[in-house]
């Protein structure tokens, strides 16, 4: 099963990368803010259902993907073909 | 009747960079060290565990993300269960935050920039095994080299590490990296884990232009040899 999962810098967590990308953006004309850099980790997960899938993937963030402290994470089970 | 020398391990993960001038300085200071490959799980007789500075795992995640897996982190984690001594510098301190040995986490400065020179720090604690070669208030020159050492935690996690005393090296006026409340070491509520930024194995000779690391090393090697029972 195919899953991917989005990590986001938490709100109110300074992200000095999307820092970054905003300024450079900005120095190309675009008129942006509030730039946040996460990171996508895409996945194929052994699994019977997606309910397994889903709790795996849990397990997967808490335990090396995301650090709670600061990040957040979505997990997203793409759709059964 | 030969005197025994404190005994350190130093880890070295892939990527690890000072793990030489930790053993190094280690050395000089007159300890024994054993260098430990991060898949080896076993260690013998040793007084303290040192994790080095570095790029473990191209800091790929996180920093210090993927090294905490290693079989030896299993055997650090043990270790300071069990009330041993360990010592994290710079990305060994990133590992152990990442490990849960210490708690917090270092994110990348804030300033976007690699910061490589010597700071000022103000010892806050010398009570801890780590400084109790240095004096109270004392300034210490050494060296920081780091992309990502601002050390952040939630606004309940640093007054719980502030009332606890955990904070035991602040920068001095010069804060190179955004670090919360210019913290650059702490240590475990337990006062057997530290990790710090700045390199102590860098500041050991004149010719470095500080010897003040040695006070935080020769610490923890006082520390050693006063816990090993003379032998009889």
């Amino acid at each position: 099963m195919k899953v991917s999962v989005l990590v986001r810098p938490k709100p109110g967590i300074l992200d000095p990368q999307g820092k970054a990308v905003e300024e450079s953006l900005r120095h190309l004309g675009f008129a942006v803010g509030g730039a946040r850099v996460g990171r996508l980790v895409d996945l194929e997960v052994q699994a019977s259902d997606p309910s397994e899938a889903r709790a795996e993937v849990e397990r997967m963030c808490a335990e090396l993907l995301a650090n709670p402290l600061i990040e957040s994470y979505e997990i997203e089970l793409a759709e059964e073909s | 009747m030969t005197e025994s020398r404190p005994r350190v391990a130093v880890v070295v993960f892939p990527g690890s960079q000072d793990d030489r001038d930790a053993a190094l300085a280690l050395e000089a200071l007159g300890a024994e060290v054993a260098i430990l490959w991060h898949a080896e799980r076993e260690l013998r007789d040793v007084g303290a565990i040192v994790l080095p500075g570095g790029f473990s795992y191209g800091d790929y995640l996180r920093a210090g993300a993927i090294a905490r897996f290693s079989p030896a982190m299993r055997r650090v984690a043990e270790f300071a269960a069990g009330g041993g001594l360990v010592l994290g510098i710079c990305n060994g301190f990133q590992i152990l935050c990442e490990a849960g040995l210490l708690p917090g986490v270092l994110r990348p400065n804030t300033a976007l920039s690699f910061v490589c020179r010597d700071v000022q720090l103000r010892v806050e604690r010398t009570d801890t095994p780590f400084l109790t070669r240095c004096e109270p208030g004392q300034r210490l020159t050494i060296p920081v080299k780091h992309g990502e050492g601002c050390f952040f935690a939630d606004a309940e996690l640093l007054t719980e590490l502030e009332e606890a005393g955990q904070i035991v090296l602040r920068y001095d006026g010069d804060n190179p990296n955004g670090s919360l409340a210019d913290i650059a070491g702490i240590v475990n509520a337990e006062g057997n884990v530290m990790g710090l930024m700045p390199h102590p194995e860098h500041a050991v000779d004149p010719l470095l232009g500080s010897t003040d690391g040695a006070l935080v090393l020769g610490s923890l090697l006082d520390e050693i040899q006063a816990r090993t029972p003379v032998p009889a």
